[in-house]
């Protein structure tokens, strides 16, 4: 199988790896995939709760070398954007930048799954800033 | 030393330059049919392929009139399995099999299903080898052909293939074993091993592609098959087809070669193998290997790199040529069927590499190999969110992952 320059750049280069404290109230964790599949993506968010811009963003893969250049994509775009812009972000998005061939496409499906679980979990605990969630989410 | 280094021997090997010399004479001057008996050409051409099956039995212990020749491994096991079925159908319907075996013999076999016969695929135990309690339990009285693997392709595990034989025999039951990645390999000997055919192949042993041969026993039992292709009847009506000579003469050489070098080729290649399984042990924790050491091809690793991806393994190591069971790598989307069977969880089956070293491999690239898994498994952990939470002490297999 011969992989895009910009998979191999991601893949050789990963850009934010890394782990933000998943109890700091303005980061949003997801994580999404599962082992037996083959690919598990932690994609975490710290936004700026003033300005709802996203001011960081790690990840960290474990997968295949197109699901790891997804994941370090999603963190290199969601960087500066707004947490509804960070919505906006389509899997297709991925696909076209990287030149994912059809059967890597499940890749970017889970980078974009991983990015609204971590808006997910970040907006969960603006809301219940009281109480933050203690247990690390699964989430599809 | 040269990179890309090819460590991928159980898919194929290049051919011996010794065995592209004796095959080059027989494309030009020598190009006779070895079916034309009336002139020299083909007598020369015969008498090659003569001497061919004499040193293919000669690797396998057996006489040179029970080796027909074939395109492949493929084709011997589709004409051994099929072959029997057909010719033994009125004394019995049923078939018995493993579940790891290669996918010409598993779909061989489902194609017969549909025909109405009756197939027991054996599953493995954790080493890899089937039960031979569970083989005898299996046969029925109308059990015809006991068909099983001598070495796997994936994992390199030995059967108890002289034990098979035996209670084959004692039953009356055929034994047919796909020995494709042992032969050449390890010690194969049809009269020891009690094996009524056997399926070789010639580019697995530094032969040529596209040639291969099934044995076929001759006496006790004589067996009998009924061929699958109707033409001019060739190889005693079994397999018809002009012969392949250059390819013939090429898979003869390939055994002559293997049967003279195995002794020295084995110990140095089990050499390399531990060298490099050591090395791998004693540098990164979390490696789990598949499959009996014991009884297992001198030339196999398979070893699972907990919390990496296989695919991505072999991207890192993009000058190192071997294969993994990581869904991503076939076509199938699903992990390797031989690990799933060993008890292996689909997760580690996704991190699983297959190391087959060869004739070709020195120690300096074994060495090389040992320091690049390593520095890329390392690498990859570092990226691996599943590793960070194992490293916590969390218990992966308690979380409920959403599966996609």
């Amino acid at each position: 199988m011969a992989y895009s320059d910009k998979v191999l750049d991601h893949y050789n280069n990963p850009r934010n790896v890394g782990t933000l404290d998943k109890n700091n109230p303005n980061v949003g964790t997801g994580m999404v995939g599962a082992p037996e599949c083959g690919d598990v993506m932690r994609l975490q968010i710290k936004v700026n709760e003033d300005t709802q811009i996203i001011e960081d963003a790690k990840f960290k893969t474990f997968g295949c070398g197109s699901a790891i250049a997804s994941s370090s994509l999603a963190t290199e775009w969601l960087k500066g954007k707004t947490v509804d812009q960070a919505l906006e972000l389509k899997n297709t998005e991925i696909v076209n930048e990287l030149s994912l061939p059809p059967v890597k496409i499940h890749c970017s499906v889970l980078a974009e799954d991983a990015i609204h679980a971590a808006i997910h979990d970040y907006k969960a605990k603006q809301v219940s800033r009281e109480a933050p969630a203690e247990t690390e989410p699964a989430r599809a | 030393m040269k990179t890309p280094i090819y460590m991928d021997y159980h898919a194929t090997t290049p051919v011996d330059p010794r065995v592209l010399d004796a095959m080059l004479p027989y494309f030009t001057g020598k190009f006779g049919n070895a079916a034309s008996r009336n002139h020299g050409y083909g007598w020369e051409a015969e008498k090659a392929v003569d001497n061919a099956r004499k040193q293919i039995a000669d690797l396998i212990g057996a006489n040179s009139k029970e080796i027909i020749f074939t395109s492949g491994a493929t084709e011997s096991n589709n004409l051994a399995i099929k072959g029997v079925a057909e010719m033994y159908a009125e004394r019995g319907n049923h078939i018995i099999t493993s579940a790891i075996e290669h996918k010409a013999v598993l779909d061989t076999c489902k194609r017969l299903e549909k025909q109405g016969f009756r197939v027991t695929y054996l599953p493995v135990q954790k080493d890899g080898r089937i039960d031979l309690q569970m083989l005898e339990e299996a046969i029925t009285d109308k059990t015809i052909l006991i068909t099983i693997m001598y070495a796997n392709n994936e994992i390199g595990v030995l059967q108890p293939v002289a034990e098979i034989g035996k209670l084959a025999h004692a039953r009356k039951i055929l034994f047919h074993s796909d020995a494709v990645q042992a032969v050449g390999k390890v010690p194969v000997n049809v009269a020891t091993d009690g094996i009524d055919l056997l399926s070789m192949s010639a580019h697995k042993i530094y032969g040529p592609k596209g040639v291969g041969a099934l044995y076929v026993r001759r006496k006790g039992p004589r067996v009998q098959i009924v061929a699958q292709m109707d033409g001019g009847g060739h190889e005693r009506g079994m397999r018809s087809g002009t012969l392949n000579v250059p390819g013939i003469v090429g898979l003869g050489k390939a055994c002559e070669v293997a049967n003279a070098d195995m002794p020295e080729e084995s110990r140095r290649l089990s050499f390399l193998r531990d060298k490099l399984k050591d090395g791998i042990l004693r540098e990164l924790d979390e490696v789990y290997i598949n499959g009996s050491l014991e009884h297992r091809l001198p030339h196999n690793l398979n070893i699972s790199f907990a919390y990496v991806e296989g695919e991505s393994l072999l991207m890192g190591i993009d000058d190192i040529a071997v294969s993994s069971g990581s869904a991503c790598t076939s076509a199938t989307l699903e992990p390797s069927y031989v690990l799933k069977a060993l008890g292996v969880g689909e997760d580690l089956a996704h991190t699983s590499i297959r190391f087959g070293l060869g004739r070709f491999n020195t120690e300096e690239e074994s060495d090389y190999v040992l320091r690049r898994v390593v520095e890329v498994v390392r690498r990859l952990r570092d990226l691996s969110p599943l590793y960070d939470m194992a490293k916590e002490g969390i218990d992966l297999s308690k979380i409920s992952w959403a599966a996609h």
